[in-house]
């Protein structure tokens, strides 16, 4: 969860100074939720993510400095630069193709588990999508589908619709779904659906733990909606972070201007864990600065891997648009 | 060399790709899959009983049905997805077009998908408006996808082999109205490879590049134009992604004089791009201006006359023909 956070808000800095180009999505606010349900994915299964991405693919254990390089069009990106911050594939974490269509990957997710059952490998599908995805028509059409043929997938959706402080149980109503709660849209096609607090790694962990054993045991597709609020620092075009992350904000939010203090005070799913961690003496405010201090030169030596790291040859641009003939 | 029906070698293709490969899934309605409404249609439901675990109906979702094969497709599977008519694939377009297409490249070459969708094409008779489309050009103008246009028995079942074998995405465009055609198939399996145009018949005078059916066409204006004295070759691409563009300009640098003949609306359509590239690569070459026999522009309409008059008939290619040697 802190690589995640240092990670996006290093992102902004550097986006900010030119190292990288075009629109980016950053996860923080919702770095609970995937850290959490993904470490129920085993190594076989098949993920899938959005434009919203970067902190999923770092909870699978993708190198920040590979990753940075790939937002930033290198050639150490995962992609070589092909794909972006919109795209980036990391197949060894079971990432195997990334959309930037907010739907799009729901059917494509419902695919793998498909194929997943009729291999017998016993794979499931884990798809992690934001609340604007439901939207899509493709998400109801492979909601209906993933149910009828009760294929293994897990539906994770991230809702950072909620505006404001206070505690993210009970996200409001979109302006753009009807549906409401977003849990009824699942539920009419039968696909058993709860409600979590996303901000809460506990309760994520208690939910995502029960809907994966469901589809293990062959129960078919499950649903989530792991509410957070939004992070204010996403209120403009780009995203600005109010203040540079400090676990000890967790104890003293004093420094965060004052129209953003209670998000990091009740709302940060980082804060809220790492208090949880020191008031239950999982381990000491110390233990955790010097984690802290790790990840933080951890993220220093991975923005700077790839500024150092060359742009691709405009040659290969013409590469990789079709797979070669492997058979004869 | 036995001789069989179009439709009974693109049976036989059927069946012998899905008895052969256990990652083979068709996803179609059983009781008519990729034979339309054809009156063949029926056979395909024996296929269906013989292989129920394979031969998947979906619900009408063409969006979830496409997506879902593309993800199979990225799990191991050899999805082949039947959409009926190709005006379903605009259902289906941002998972064909947006997801399947893009995926290798995006993923820098990490990520395949082997997936085939099928469409049936063009002017059936009385399609009208939306069951009409021959959606091939706007496919071509999205990079990452094969395109498969087969015009003969021997080709459709020797295309739809290669393209299951394919490692890419794969359009395969085909037309109920090529099903009665006879012609030679070979007993043995003879995947034909893509990229390679066919020759489907030799002439001096004028050449022909014909797609789909209106190979059929050609080839049939080209039979009465020989009692007029014209010796017509007709050149069939058959797969326009990967396109043999050489075997082409061979024979337009032969003849001097060249018609593209295809049913997509005539702007922006697969005889527009075809010769855009003849002119490229050769307009010094060419002795006469070149013609293109195409769907007029505008929506199909239903009523018999009126689909006539917008239709890139037999006539209208021979007429494209004697107007490029006069």
């Amino acid at each position: 969860m802190l690589v995640i956070r240092h990670f996006e808000e290093e992102l902004i800095a550097l986006h900010a100074e030119g190292h990288a180009r075009g629109h980016f999505h950053v996860c923080i606010g919702q770095e609970a939720t995937a850290v959490i349900a993904l470490s129920f994915a085993g190594p076989g299964d098949y993920l899938f993510t959005t434009h919203r991405n970067h902190g999923h693919l770092l909870a699978r254990g993708a190198e920040p400095g590979r990753l940075y390089a790939e937002i930033m069009g290198r050639r150490d990106g995962y992609n070589g630069g092909k794909g972006g911050t919109l795209h980036t594939v990391y197949p060894a974490g079971g990432f195997h193709h990334t959309s930037s269509i907010v739907g799009g990957i729901i059917p494509i997710a419902a695919g793998t588990a498909y194929a997943a059952r009729a291999r017998n490998t016993g794979a499931l599908s884990v798809c992690l999508f934001g609340d604007g995805a439901l939207e899509e028509g493709a998400a109801p059409e492979a909601l209906n589908i993933a149910s009828l043929w009760k294929l293994p997938v897990l539906f994770l959706c991230e809702n950072n619709g909620k505006y404001g402080p206070g505690a993210a149980s009970g996200a409001e109503q979109s302006r753009t779904m009807a549906a409401y709660p977003l849990t009824d849209l699942p539920r009419a096609y039968k696909i058993p659906a709860i409600q979590v607090d996303g901000t809460d790694a506990a309760e994520v962990f208690r939910a995502a733990s029960e809907a994966v054993a469901k589809i293990r045991r062959g129960e078919g597709p499950q649903f989530i909606e792991a509410q957070t609020v939004r992070w204010p620092g996403n209120e403009s075009n780009w995203p600005v972070a109010p203040i540079a992350t400090r676990l000890p904000l967790a104890w003293d939010p004093g420094p965060v201007p004052e129209r953003q203090r209670e998000w990091y005070r009740s709302c940060d799913p980082v804060l809220l864990f790492a208090r949880e961690l020191v008031a239950r003496n999982v381990a000491s405010r110390e233990e955790l600065a010097r984690i802290e201090e790790e990840v933080l030169a951890q993220i220093d030596e991975a923005a700077k891997f790839a500024i150092a790291s060359p742009l691709p040859d405009p040659a290969e641009a013409l590469r990789d648009v079709f797979a070669p003939m492997e058979r004869a | 060399m036995r001789e069989l029906a179009y439709y009974e070698a693109k049976l036989e293709a059927l069946r012998e790709i899905i008895a052969g490969d256990d990652r083979v899934h068709y996803i179609a309605d059983v009781g008519t899959g990729f034979m339309g409404l054809s009156a063949q249609r029926v056979r395909f439901a024996e296929i269906a009983r013989e292989f129920p675990e394979r031969v998947i109906a979906p619900p009408i979702s063409e969006l979830a049905f496409c997506g879902l094969a593309v993800g199979a497709a990225m799990a191991g599977l050899r999805p082949v997805v039947d959409l009926i008519t190709a005006s379903f694939a605009l259902e289906a377009w941002p998972q064909i077009v947006n997801e399947a297409a893009n995926a290798f490249y995006m993923s820098a070459g990490k990520t395949r998908v082997p997936v085939v969708f099928h469409l049936l094409h063009g002017l059936r008779g009385g399609g009208a408006a939306q069951h009409s489309h021959s959606p091939q050009a706007m496919l071509w103008n999205c990079p990452g996808l094969e395109i498969v246009l087969p015009s003969s028995p021997r080709d459709v079942k020797g295309l739809l082999k290669t393209a299951v074998a394919s490692d890419n995405p794969t359009v395969f465009i085909d037309h109920t109205q090529l099903f009665n055609v006879m012609g030679e198939v070979p007993e043995e399996d003879e995947p034909i490879p893509f990229g390679k145009a066919d020759i489907k018949r030799k002439g001096a005078d004028v050449t022909v590049v014909a797609t789909s059916l209106m190979v059929q066409r050609s080839l049939a204006a080209a039979e009465r134009l020989a009692e007029e004295g014209i010796e017509v070759e007709v050149v069939d691409p058959r797969t326009l992604v990967p396109l043999d563009f050489e075997t082409i300009m061979a024979s337009v640098e032969k003849t001097r004089r060249v018609v593209v003949a295809d049913e997509c609306h005539r702007s922006c359509g697969v005889a527009a791009e075809l010769l855009a590239r003849i002119a490229e690569a050769g307009y010094d070459k060419l002795a006469a201006p070149i013609r293109r026999v195409a769907r007029l522009d505008v929506p199909v309409p239903y009523s018999v006359p009126l689909e006539e008059a917008i239709s890139p008939t037999e006539e209208r290619v021979a007429e494209a023909i004697r107007a490029s040697v006069r």
